[in-house]
């Protein structure tokens, strides 16, 4: 018969290793295209395959740097992070509005976050028409353009959400005190809603690093981003794996420090709108 | 000079009429009070004089200026929340510098002037605090003195005490009542608490439906409320309506109570009231101008005998149940006055303070 303390024991053990067992299962395709970028060919593909490489080896990531692919990471940093500034100070300001002052009614928000559901690849050759004529194929500002007007439904989404739980005092303090509209969004309804300004802005920026329709669709060599540059890869007769996984672990980085650096606030605000009913 | 005047002032949400033509005019230095019960369009009117609402009709004139189109920054007004309204991300000292830096304060004087503030509301220990970390009651407290740091025209109250426990709340009232004293601005505050009103205010301003019922100096609408809603709505326990009929009696006019009473109505009291003889009439009497009968006759005393129904004794005072002439009533006692129910007592009516009002428009009679 097992005491109290040894089957508390026990079933703390086998929750540990189930934990393990599926952080590992999860953790391994990770691990394994790390590995595989810092690995020679013969590494690469030796079989039984190699756990780890002999050495640490560079030369994966020279060659996307030697060759000029490494600037489309530069390409996806510039039209992720400037549609997502742009998309956050649009999206706040409109939300702030459909919150405030009830503009469109009761409807309007509901009609705008339908506009996020629309598939890409419904509207990808229609823009993709309209920006050869507008001349906007292949530049910084078409791309931004359209992954502006993806993101703004979400940010008004779920702007309007974080706004609509600061209680109206404190703005009304605030105008009362001496503030413009301006201002009071600026000095009261930011710093209230950090928190969810934060993680929508994370949201709206790992959408706009993540695609791949869009950009396949309407870069072609000048604005090129990561992903569609890892595509570029995959061969009719062999598929570079070396540059194809130098490209990934790229492209993953900036994702793992932005999450590593704002969980704080990721955390936080997904749940700030969730608690308050 | 009023520093505030109110012309017709109506507001309108969607098809609620929530003020409908308030008239007001409020001298500088004055401390009034708009009271009420709920949905009376009290903290309508608090929040139009600031600019938290549009008038639809009518205008708002501070200091002599009309504001109707003002937005509330251009107002010259300060304003304390119901709810406190403190930015959770700021600390004390910032929260109540919030409005001198809004309104470009020359930095050397925020600290003295901040400091200033805290020290006249025993805050000044808190000031590295956040909100979070302090009490109700001290969380008002930062509440008004972030009002009350800048010099404005007007201070502007929207039920600042009602989320505070009875005790603080009456400390709250003496030390905002003390505020005024010292600063010797014009206060205009909300509250539905007729205790608070009676107690800070210079004037009462009764609100009802959204239209001024009556007002004036808190003992002037107690003594004389110039109609039912006046007499019921201020004083604890409220005033004892009973219906009855005026009779003209052998030596003089009486009232005819439902169990045939007759209660005698004094002599100077009669003369304003012929018209009415033979009508029914509502008579208003205070629980605290009943009280238990003594040997002697005493001009404008009349004597009623009551079965007491039910005891609730204060300490000080022991309230009283009983039925008086069909409807049940409240009397005012001295402690051990009575000592159990179904007791028989004597008491006596004070008629010289009692109201008598016209059924028929509820307005009382001179």
């Amino acid at each position: 018969m097992m005491t109290v303390k040894q089957r508390y024991a026990l079933r703390t053990g086998v929750r540990l290793a189930a934990a393990v067992a599926i952080t590992v299962l999860f953790l391994f395709p990770i691990y394994w295209l790390f590995m595989i970028s810092f690995k020679t060919p013969e590494e690469i593909y030796s079989f039984p395959p190699k756990w780890y490489p002999g050495r640490i080896h560079f030369a994966n990531y020279a060659v996307l740097f030697k060759d000029g692919d490494a600037i489309t990471v530069w390409n996806s940093f510039v039209v992720a992070g400037v549609s997502s500034v742009i998309a956050m100070f649009l999206g706040s300001i409109g939300a702030y509005s459909l919150a405030r002052f009830r503009t469109g009614g009761e409807h309007l928000a509901n009609w705008i976050i339908s506009q996020r559901m629309i598939p890409p690849i419904a509207v990808v050759f229609p823009i993709f028409l309209l920006y050869v004529w507008l001349r906007l194929v292949d530049t910084y500002i078409g791309v931004i353009l359209l992954y502006t007007a993806f993101n703004l439904p979400y940010v008004i989404w779920m702007m309007r959400g974080y706004i609509l739980d600061i209680p109206r005092a404190l703005e009304e303090s605030a105008l009362v005190d001496g503030c413009t509209r301006w201002q009071v969004i600026w000095k009261v309804v930011f710093p209230m809603c950090r928190a969810g300004l934060f993680a929508t802005a994370i949201f709206t920026f790992v959408f706009a690093w993540n695609d791949f329709i869009f950009a396949l669709v309407l870069t072609r060599t000048e604005v090129a981003t990561y992903t569609v540059q890892v595509t570029h890869y995959f061969g009719g007769q062999s598929n570079f794996w070396a540059k194809i996984s130098a490209m990934s672990v790229l492209g993953t980085l900036p994702i793992f420090v932005i999450t590593a650096f704002m969980q704080r606030y990721f955390v936080r605000g997904l749940s700030l709108g969730a608690v308050k009913g | 000079m009023a520093d505030l005047k109110i012309t017709a002032l109506h507001k309108y949400y969607g098809t609620v009429h929530a003020v409908r033509g308030v008239d007001l005019e409020i001298p500088a230095g004055e401390f009034t009070v708009l009271v009420g019960p709920s949905g009376c369009g009290k903290s309508t009117l608090l929040r139009t004089i600031a600019g938290l609402e549009d008038a639809d009709k009518g205008t708002i004139e501070i200091g002599g200026r009309v504001v109707n189109h003002l937005p509330p920054r251009n107002r010259d007004i300060a304003m304390v929340f119901q709810n406190y309204a403190l930015y959770p991300y700021m600390k004390v000292f910032d929260n109540i510098a919030f409005g001198l830096r809004s309104r470009n304060t020359p930095k050397k004087d925020i600290e003295p002037k901040v400091r200033r503030t805290a020290q006249m509301l025993a805050i000044d220990h808190l000031l590295d605090r956040y909100p979070r970390e302090l009490s109700g009651g001290q969380l008002q407290r930062v509440a008004i003195g972030r009002a009350v740091v800048r010099s404005a025209r007007l201070y502007l109250f929207d039920e600042p005490l009602s989320n505070l426990d009875a005790q603080l709340r009456d400390e709250m009232r003496g030390e905002i009542k003390r505020l005024h004293q010292e600063l010797g601005k014009t206060m205009i505050y909300v509250t539905h608490d007729q205790v608070e009103a009676m107690t800070m205010a210079d004037r009462i301003v009764l609100l009802r439906d959204g239209l001024i019922e009556q007002a004036g100096a808190p003992l002037e609408l107690f003594e004389r409320p110039a109609t039912r809603y006046v007499a019921g709505f201020l004083g604890s326990p409220a005033m004892n309506f009973i219906d009855t009929r005026l009779i003209a009696a052998a030596n003089g006019l009486a009232l005819l109570l439902g169990d045939g009473t007759n209660l005698a109505v004094p002599q100077k009291r009669a003369g304003s009231l012929a018209k009415q003889v033979d009508q029914p009439v509502i008579l208003g009497v205070r629980p605290e101008h009943l009280s238990r009968a003594t040997q002697g006759e005493r001009q404008g005393l009349a004597r009623y005998t009551a079965v007491i129904e039910l005891l609730q004794p204060t300490g000080s005072r022991t309230y009283a149940t009983f039925n008086l002439g069909g409807t049940r009533a409240v009397a005012e006692l001295q402690a051990h006055d009575v000592s159990a129910i179904n007791q028989s007592i004597e008491l006596s009516i004070d008629m010289n303070r009692v109201v008598l009002i016209d059924p028929a428009t509820n307005r009382v009679l001179s």
